[in-house]
């Protein structure tokens, strides 16, 4: 068996070498695909914060990966339209900044969190699978049926955003600061989870009538945890809408959420690398499954099975022989 | 009477048409063990939730240091000073020993609202904590997982959580539950003990137990109080035995 | 606006209402009993609709159609629960989701590799199509009605069954206290596959008759089966009384917010923006009914847990 502690580093290696060994050997595609599993590890890490330290199983986290793809799409549209953005009587410009889109991005997605948590965590279990499913098909039916922003079929951005120093439309570049947002997030979930409102946290998913009894207050740690996972899956979208200069409501569809849970099932649930092993592995099988046979989901339903079935743990608990926490 | 540091008052809660506890008041006073007893299905565990805040009264109020703590939710209670075990073991399974009494010093130390900085770097939760687990003699499991403890040390890890809190006043349930001869000795000084810093209500099965320990026992029957005294008077009640000895033959 | 048109689109929310029910009365059903959330029950849906349209291909019967859509589902149905579904009964439910989120995936690229991805089509036959004079001279199409019909139907049945059966009765006592009817001699496991089934069944009918009106595609079925759990939601998950009002409801809403929303908001805006403002909220109507029913009762309107 080995040490988790290897296996985290040794995925971090994989992140760094592997797209050297691309920019090395010209293959340009392979870099696109790590990006691509770099940011839905990011995504992965939000909802890993909810899901599995929280044990809050959100079925409707691509709302906040769609908002973030949507306050990227919006911005950047008014950017290279000319045109202002309304609210009422204010009037804003856009904006190609990526920084001000993150942050917007974030903000909107912990918003939005904050609201669908204050409502959906008066409940749990199936509840709250279900009405987070439903708070998800609630914003991809909005963003189909709100034409000024492409309706059905989203929004196409001329040209990546732009980033202080760099010049993002270089894959490499561009990946580069996907990977270190992707390492903020993760110290910021490894801090969060070994701190006094992680170790709570990590409580109220097991035994929340004993935090009440320490004079802590379950639900309000959920909704904290909530907004923060939101944001940084927010980010995420932000990111994910940059990589392909596209929006579309499939960014709050429920088969990406459920794609989101399936990250980290594989990877491995609250387990710190586990999101990103879980989209490395995904955007793998994404990639060879997916050459070939055009029926490729068949076979990660079934690998999904077995997971369920006979594999608790994930990879990393396959690797280090320890099961892992339990939602 | 000034002394007192908990009590119910006139106490109901009842689950359709069965009255789980009916006009329950019952006091506790500083420095003594308060025990409460009765058949199964008597309400005990109804009227702990009433107490601690986990279930709702119908009627009555709850009273801890003076205050009318009946609107407070269980952890606003736990606040104002009120430590409770569980009979069911409510202990985070996964995580070690030291993590279950740190949440207790978590919740005593200001909460946790503190996101960025690790708990194993803070000194004065840490210092809590094993002070905690060396009371109840658990200080050298600290690293074990809960769910590798036996039983007993389940019991044990119960009672050092609410230790980390320096409650006003105990709410316990059952702690000697499933503890082997040896273990319920143990248990039994131990309580003896700890009275003399907060006065502790004791509802057990264990009668052993509760005779050793209690300076007053209640007796609680299809959710009404049927007596209330010292040992003697308890053991010497007609409706005692009668509820008792009535029912089991 | 006419009185004509407000019967017309209350009669279509009551029959989009009585088809959500036969999806959200399977899933309230399995979750009451085996305490199962089962995301391919849309799959069986879709299942039915495929059996219903290519039977209907072949044979040219309607009759015929429906009888495979529900030996389909109910077949496809009792096979998912005895390889996969009876070993998720005590697992946690975020394995229970994964599992059956992977039988979605299964059921609708396995449809799509047999079928491909054209829609086949469903027709209504020629005995129950064309429209019907209801009284009051409104003009109604004859097959919607009958969809309606066969709603109501189906709920009698259900509640007969539930409640007056030997079969009903076996299966609230599973709701309770599976080892005591273990204990008294009930082939449990024989009785969940038979429930699981009967769910599939009903699932597959729905998507069968739904089938005849739209076209009959693969992923058709996790749109109604989400706006299902909205309904089941809102009903109280486990209660088939709350899933009837709370399809109802659902339908209504659905319905009559995608027509008359846009209408309301032109009283007092200028028309594009009417449209496009009603239509959008419209389109999030249920789910703003779901909060406010959750805001005042955390468990639906007949559901006793949480």
């Amino acid at each position: 068996m080995i040490g988790e502690r290897h296996v985290n580093l040794a995925v971090l290696a994989g992140l760094v070498i592997v797209p050297l060994w691309a920019l090395w050997a010209d293959e340009i595609f392979t870099i696109t695909l790590t990006t691509r599993a770099v940011i839905l590890a990011l995504a992965a890490v939000g909802l890993n914060i909810a899901l599995g330290i929280g044990g809050m199983v959100s079925f409707g986290h691509a709302v906040f990966f769609g908002l973030g793809g949507y306050a990227m799409g919006i911005l950047a549209f008014h950017a290279q339209s000319y045109t202002p953005l309304q609210f009422g009587p204010l009037s804003l410009a856009g904006t190609k900044s990526m920084q001000v889109i993150w942050l917007v991005a974030m903000v909107t997605s912990a918003l939005a969190a904050w609201v669908i948590g204050l409502l959906s965590l008066r409940t749990t279990g199936v509840y709250f699978i279900m009405i987070t499913l439903a708070f998800g098909q609630m914003f991809f039916y909005f963003a189909i049926s709100w034409g000024s922003y492409g309706g059905e079929d989203g929004l196409s951005i001329y040209v990546r955003n732009g980033f202080p120093g760099l010049n993002t439309l270089v894959p490499i570049q561009f990946f580069w600061l996907c990977l270190v947002a992707l390492c903020v997030a993760l110290v910021v979930q490894w801090r969060l989870r070994t701190s006094p409102f992680g170790l709570t946290l990590n409580a109220v998913r097991q035994t929340p009538q004993r935090v009440e009894t320490v004079g802590l207050n379950p639900r309000k740690h959920k909704l904290v945890a909530f907004v923060i996972s939101g944001a940084i899956t927010g980010l995420a979208g932000a990111l994910f809408a940059d990589l392909n200069r596209f929006v579309s409501p499939t960014m709050f569809s429920w088969q990406l959420s459920g794609e989101l849970i399936i990250l980290i099932i594989i990877g491995g649930v609250g387990r710190l690398m586990g999101p990103v092993i879980g989209a490395a592995i995904f955007v793998a099988l994404e990639h060879w499954l997916g050459g070939l046979t055009d029926f490729w989901h068949i076979w990660l339903g079934v690998i999904l099975i077995c997971i369920v079935l006979f594999g608790r743990g994930g990879v990393i608990g396959l690797l280090t022989g320890k099961e892992g926490p339990h939602v | 009477m000034s002394d007192t540091i908990l009590a119910t008052r006139n106490l109901q809660k009842s689950f359709g048409a069965l009255k789980a506890t009916d006009n329950v008041s019952i006091d506790l006073r500083a420095g003594e063990i308060h025990a409460i007893i009765g058949p199964n299905g008597a309400g005990k565990s109804t009227l702990i939730g009433q107490i601690s805040g986990g279930l709702k009264s119908d009627a009555g109020q709850v009273h801890l240091m003076g205050r009318d703590v009946t609107a407070l939710a269980t952890e606003a209670r736990a606040k104002a000073g009120l430590g409770r075990t569980f009979q069911i073991s409510a202990l985070a399974m996964e995580d070690t020993v030291l993590e279950n009494v740190l949440l207790g010093a978590i919740g005593a130390t200001g909460g946790g609202w503190r996101f960025l900085r690790g708990v194993s770097g803070d000194r004065d939760l840490n210092a809590r904590a094993m002070e905690a687990l060396a009371r109840v003699g658990l200080a050298a499991a600290k690293d074990t997982r809960c769910a590798d403890l036996s039983h007993g040390q389940r019991r044990q890890l119960e009672v050092a959580v609410a230790l980390t809190l320096q409650p006003k006043a105990f709410v316990m349930d059952e702690p000697m539950a499933g503890l082997g001869a040896e273990g319920s000795k143990a248990m039994t000084g131990f309580l003896d003990g700890l009275r003399s810093e907060a006065p502790i209500l004791l509802v057990e099965h264990d009668m052993d137990a509760v005779f050793a320990l209690a300076d007053r026992i209640s007796v609680l029957v299809y959710g009404r109080i049927i007596a209330s005294g010292n040992v003697d008077e308890i053991r010497a009640s007609a409706e005692v035995r009668e509820a008792y000895l009535g029912e089991s033959v | 606006m006419s009185s004509i048109l407000i019967i017309e689109q209350v009669l279509n929310g009551l029959q989009f209402g009585v088809m959500l029910f036969l999806m959200a009365a399977g899933l309230t059903l399995i979750f009451g009993v085996m305490g199962l959330i089962n995301l391919a029950h849309g799959s069986l849906y879709m299942v039915g609709a495929f059996a219903a349209a290519w039977v209907a291909g072949a044979t040219g019967s309607f009759l015929l159609a429906l009888v495979a859509a529900l030996a389909a589902a109910a077949a496809a149905g009792a096979l998912v629960e005895i390889v996969v579904i009876r070993r998720l009964y005590k697992a946690a439910h975020l394995d229970q989701v994964l599992a059956t989120f992977a039988l979605i995936l299964i059921f609708s690229e396995g449809t799509r590799w047999v079928f491909g991805s054209f829609p086949l089509f469903l027709d209504i036959p020629d005995y129950l199509s064309g429209p019907v004079t209801l009284p009051g001279g409104i003009q109604y199409p004859f097959y919607r009605l009958v969809l309606i019909g066969i709603g109501f139907a189906v709920a009698l049945g259900l509640w007969w069954l539930t409640a007056k059966t030997r079969i009903g009765i076996q299966i609230r006592a599973g709701e309770n206290d599976r080892e005591m009817i273990a204990a008294l001699g009930v082939d449990i496991s024989k009785l969940y596959t038979l429930v699981f089934a009967l769910g599939a069944a009903l699932a597959g009918l729905a998507g069968a008759l739904v089938g005849a009106i739209q076209s009959v595609q693969v992923g058709m079925g996790e749109p109604v089966l989400i706006l299902a759990f909205v309904v089941i939601v809102i009903g109280g998950i486990g209660s088939i009384r709350g899933a009837f009002i709370g399809a109802l409801l659902v339908g209504l809403t659905d319905t009559l917010g995608g027509v008359f929303l846009p209408e309301l908001f032109k009283l007092f805006m200028e028309t594009t923006t009417a449209t496009q403002t009603g239509s959008a909220l419209a389109s999030m109507a249920v789910y703003i009914l779901m909060s406010i029913v959750l805001i005042w009762r955390p468990s639906g309107l007949f559901g006793a847990r949480a």
